[in-house]
C-alpha cells in the first residue's frame, strides 16, 4: 500500500513519519541521532530505502549517516569533506582575508539515476560529491573558481552555506546551486565550471550594488521536474521566477503580506502551483500579524492566496527554515512544513487544510517526503 | 591498559557504553591515546581532533588525575597514573554555559 515517508531534521535529532495514502494518522519514530543537529534529511530516488542524513555538533564535527532499510538502521560513513588543493580565501567580517574552513553539511542531494552517487552542500560554501554511497567525498571545486585568488563571496550572518541543490531531470549535465551569501549557480558540464544566475536579482540594502552578479542571498530555490527550465526563488526578500533556467529572472510576489521568508515549494502535479511561507522580515523572523499562512499561487506567481485552514491565525511566532517544507507526489498532492516552534503541519489536498502531525518537536531544520510505492 | 572515557554522543557514535581499554605504546601521549582511539573506532576521526591538521577540536577537552590537558602538548607524555592504567584519560565536551 501507498503512503508517504517524512524525514525531519532538527536541532536535536532526526524524526521519521510515516503514513498511508490516506495519511491521516502517522507513526512517529525518533529521535535518531539524539542531541545532534540534523541539517538534513534525503531518500534516493533510485532506492527509496537508501536514506543520507547529515548529523552535526558545534562540539563534534560532521558525520554522516545512511541507511539502507528506510531509516531502520544506521551506519556512520564517510564524514571528511577536505577542500580540493588550495583551500582559497574568501572575505571576512572584518574586510580581511579567511581561508575557507569547512563547518557543516546543509544539504544531501542524492543522485536522480544513480544509487551511489550523492551530492553534498557544504559551509563553508563548497559542493562535494560521493559515487561510493557517503564512504568518500571529493569536491567540484569548479564551483569556487581560481582559488589561487582570493574570492568576492562572502559571509552573512548565517554563514556562508550552499544550501540548495537541484538536479535536472532531462539534464544530467546541468544541476543549481544556491549559497547564503554569494547567490545562485548553475553548471551545464556536470559541475566542472559554473554559471552566476543571478540576473534580475535586486538586493537594496544588502548589496553595495543590489544587482551585483554575485553576493545575493538566495534563500532556496524549487522546480518541477517536468519543466525543468522553470525555477522559482525565494530570495532574502523577493519571490522570483525563472522561465530559462535561470538566465534572467522576473519578480512574482506580487500579492504577498511580506516577501521575505525562506522556504518555497511546487505542487507535485501542478508545475504553476507554487507554495511559499511569508515572514514579516529580516529583521522579525516570525509570520506577518502572528498568523501562520502558507500562500498558494496557482499561475505560477503574483496572485496569491492565503492557506489558513488548520493554521494558527493568532500569536503564532515560528519561523519556517529554508529546507523545511516539500510535497509529496500522492494524489491529491500532499504539502507539508516545520517550524522552529517543533511543530510539523501537513495537508492532504494541496495546502486547503492542515493539521499538526506532531506539535512538540526540538526546532526543525528540514522536512523531506518520500511517497512510497 | 590505557582507560578512556568518551562522552555519552562520542559513545554513541561508537557504540561503546562505558570506558575505553586501549592497548597503546610507550610514551603514552595524548596523541598515541588519540591515534590508538582513532584506529579502532574510525567513526571518531574528525570528532575529537580536525581532519588533516589533527589539531583538538575548540570545544573538546582533555582531562585527566584533576588536571585540565587540554593546552598540553600532544606529545607531551601524560601523568604515570594515566600511563599506568589507574587513572583515565577522559575527554570531555565543553560546557556550552548560558
Amino acid at each position: 500500500m501507498s503512503g508517504v515517508r517524512l524525514l525531519v531534521g532538527t536541532r536535536k535529532g532526526a524524526f521519521i513519519l510515516t503514513t498511508d495514502a490516506k495519511r491521516e494518522k502517522w507513526d512517529v519514530q525518533g529521535p535518531l541521532f539524539a542531541g545532534w543537529e540534523i541539517f538534513h534529511m534525503k531518500g534516493s530516488p533510485v532506492d527509496p530505502n537508501r536514506l543520507y542524513t547529515s548529523q552535526t555538533s558545534a562540539w563534534f564535527g560532521q558525520q554522516i549517516q545512511r541507511s539502507n532499510d528506510g531509516g531502520k538502521t544506521w551506519d556512520p560513513v564517510g564524514h571528511e569533506f577536505k577542500y580540493e588543493g588550495v583551500p582559497g580565501t574568501h572575505q571576512w567580517y572584518d574586510g580581511t582575508q579567511h581561508p575557507w574552513e569547512f563547518k557543516r553539511i546543509w544539504h544531501l542531494e542524492p543522485s536522480l539515476t544513480e544509487r551511489d552517487t550523492v551530492f553534498a552542500g557544504a559551509e563553508d560554501a563548497a559542493l562535494f560529491r560521493s559515487t561510493d554511497g557517503a564512504q568518500s567525498w571529493q569536491e567540484l571545486a569548479g564551483l569556487r573558481g581560481d582559488r589561487s585568488r582570493p574570492s568576492f563571496w562572502q559571509p552573512g550572518a548565517g554563514g556562508m552555506g550552499l544550501h540548495t541543490i537541484v538536479l535536472d531531470p532531462s539534464n544530467p549535465k546541468r544541476m543549481y546551486i544556491a549559497i547564503s551569501a554569494a547567490g545562485a549557480f548553475r553548471t551545464d558540464d556536470g559541475g566542472a565550471s559554473w554559471l552566476p544566475i543571478n540576473k534580475g536579482l535586486q538586493s537594496l540594502y544588502q548589496l553595495p550594488d543590489p544587482h551585483a552578479e554575485v553576493g545575493h542571498c538566495v534563500h532556496r530555490i524549487a522546480m518541477h521536474p517536468s519543466r525543468p527550465g522553470v525555477l522559482f526563488m525565494q530570495k532574502h526578500w523577493d519571490v522570483l521566477r525563472s522561465d530559462d533556467s535561470g538566465d534572467s529572472w522576473r519578480d512574482i510576489g506580487a500579492g504577498l503580506p511580506s516577501d521575505f521568508g525562506f522556504p518555497i515549494a511546487v505542487h507535485a502535479h501542478d508545475p504553476e502551483t507554487v507554495y511559499v511561507v511569508p515572514i514579516k522580515s529580516d529583521s522579525e523572523h516570525y509570520p506577518p500579524e502572528g498568523k501562520l499562512r502558507v500562500y498558494r499561487s496557482r499561475k505560477g506567481g503574483n496572485d496569491w492566496e492565503a492557506l489558513t485552514d488548520g493554521l494558527p491565525q493568532e500569536n503564532c511566532f515560528v519561523n519556517v527554515l529554508r529546507g523545511a517544507m516539500t510535497v509529496d507526489k500522492l494524489d491529491p498532492c500532499g504539502v507539508y512544513f516545520g517550524t522552529t516552534g517543533g511543530q510539523v503541519y501537513g495537508s492532504p489536498n494541496g495546502g486547503d487544510r492542515w493539521s499538526p502531525i506532531v506539535r512538540d518537536l526540538p526546532a526543525v531544520l528540514s522536512v523531506e517526503a518520500q511517497t512510497l510505492p | 591498559m590505557i582507560r578512556v572515557v568518551l562522552p555519552f554522543h562520542l559513545q554513541t557514535l561508537a557504540r561503546v557504553d562505558g570506558e575505553v581499554a586501549l592497548e597503546v605504546p610507550a610514551p603514552v601521549t595524548q596523541r598515541a591515546i588519540l591515534d590508538a582511539l582513532e584506529a579502532r573506532f574510525p567513526v571518531l576521526r574528525g570528532a575529537i581532533r580536525d581532519h588533516g591538521t589533527l589539531k583538538r577540536r575548540a570545544f573538546v577537552r582533555f582531562f585527566a588525575t584533576g588536571l585540565d590537558l587540554s593546552h598540553e602538548s600532544p606529545d607531551a607524555p601524560l601523568p604515570d597514573a594515566v600511563a599506568e592504567g589507574r587513572e583515565p584519560f577522559m575527554v570531555i565536551g565543553a560546557m556550552a554555559g548560558g
